[in-house]
């Protein structure tokens, strides 16, 4: 049984694209055969994170044109070899690709991989209304910050209007000291707030830009906790009970040192 | 937290009790289909109880500072006696 999950959240910048590349490696690090196809027509980028950014020879708008079978578009990852990346056009724009289209591509790879990934645009026009086209799931990302929660909450309202009933939420780059200090939404209260299922708090975490810069995703470095946060959640894709993951928390002396040395 | 008795609201319940506010009217701006939807919902439940006078009820959600209500006005036509439930 193949899957097709949409990863959306309205707001920009919250980490729709690293989730999608860190889910995508995890799933394939699973042994499952995982394409990930990039809707974002205009702002390509899943292919710098994947680190695939030269490999790169058709795209979304030449296989939904007819110009080339998809297999041909397709990018296989150097190092997880049941990855591929079906890239999106730099040139085009939205318009290029429509729901129906996109449901067929996807009716296409459900023949052929476990998991199907789609990274959504961010907005609610027209790109994501073809993102979500095809989904089964969708992964709402959000962050802990008023202006993110609010637009999840409308990207959830968007989903309920599409018939989109598996909606499940990943609360990204949480500030554990932050938190601790009641200066920051934990995923209690967003969950409170939104009332989906979190299938995942991913702190945030120095190592998710270093590797980015390498263009490899950060659930391949044992030692990261944003690495360890993406593991549990492909777990928890995967039907695996986990429980949520405690975030270090500030030592005694480091808090005595906040205290006094203000 | 509150260290040495500071006594004001932390920054992330401000942020909590902003946001539940703010979602409260987005959530309320419901669109026309989906009152059709609920006004037809309405209509069906109540008319096992009592006939009521379709053309003159009004559904309308009301906004307030910080709730939303659901306003209805039926007028009702006629009581039904024996509804054959019980």
């Amino acid at each position: 049984m193949s899957e097709v999950i949409v990863v959306t959240s309205g707001k920009g910048g919250v980490g729709k694209t690293t989730t999608t590349a860190n889910l995508g490696v995890g799933l394939a690090m699973r042994g499952n055969k995982v394409v990930l196809v990039d809707t974002d027509t205009g702002l390509r980028n899943l292919d710098l994170l994947l680190g695939l950014e030269n490999r790169i020879m058709y795209d979304l708008v030449d296989v939904i044109s007819g110009r080339v079978a998809y297999k041909k578009a397709l990018v296989r990852h150097k190092k997880f070899e049941t990855l591929f990346l079906l890239p999106t056009s730099q040139v085009k724009d939205k318009s290029a690709v429509n729901p129906e289209q996109l449901v067929q591509l996807c009716e296409e790879l459900r023949k052929e991989y476990d998991y199907i990934l789609i990274d959504c645009p961010a907005g609610i026009e027209q790109g994501f209304q073809t993102a979500i086209a095809a989904a089964d799931c969708a992964i709402v990302v959000t962050m802990p910050e008023i202006s993110a929660v609010r637009d999840a909450d409308k990207i959830i309202g968007e989903l309920g209007r599409a018939d989109k009933e598996n909606i499940k939420l990943v609360v990204n780059r949480i500030r554990p000291q932050m938190v601790e200090k009641g200066d920051m939404l934990d995923m209690g209260d967003i969950n409170d707030i939104l009332s989906i299922e979190c299938i995942g708090q991913v702190p945030d975490d120095e190592l998710v830009v270093t590797s980015t810069n390498r263009g490899e995703p950060v659930i391949t470095m044992e030692n990261s906790h944003a690495g360890q946060a993406y593991r549990n959640i492909v777990g928890r894709i995967c039907g695996e009970q986990i429980p949520f993951m405690e975030f270090p928390k500030e030592g005694f002396f480091a808090k005595l040192k906040r205290v006094f040395g203000r | 937290m509150k260290i040495f008795g500071k006594n004001e609201k932390s920054s992330k319940e401000i942020a909590r009790d902003r946001l539940k506010v703010v979602l409260i009217h987005d959530r309320a701006n419901v669109s026309p289909e989906i009152m059709d939807q609920l006004r037809d919902d309405i209509i069906r439940v109540i008319s096992n109880y009592m006939e009521i006078n379709k053309q003159d009820m009004e559904i309308s959600l009301a906004n307030d500072d910080d709730s939303v209500a659901l306003v209805a006005n039926i007028p009702v036509s006629k009581m039904k006696h024996d509804r054959g439930r019980y």
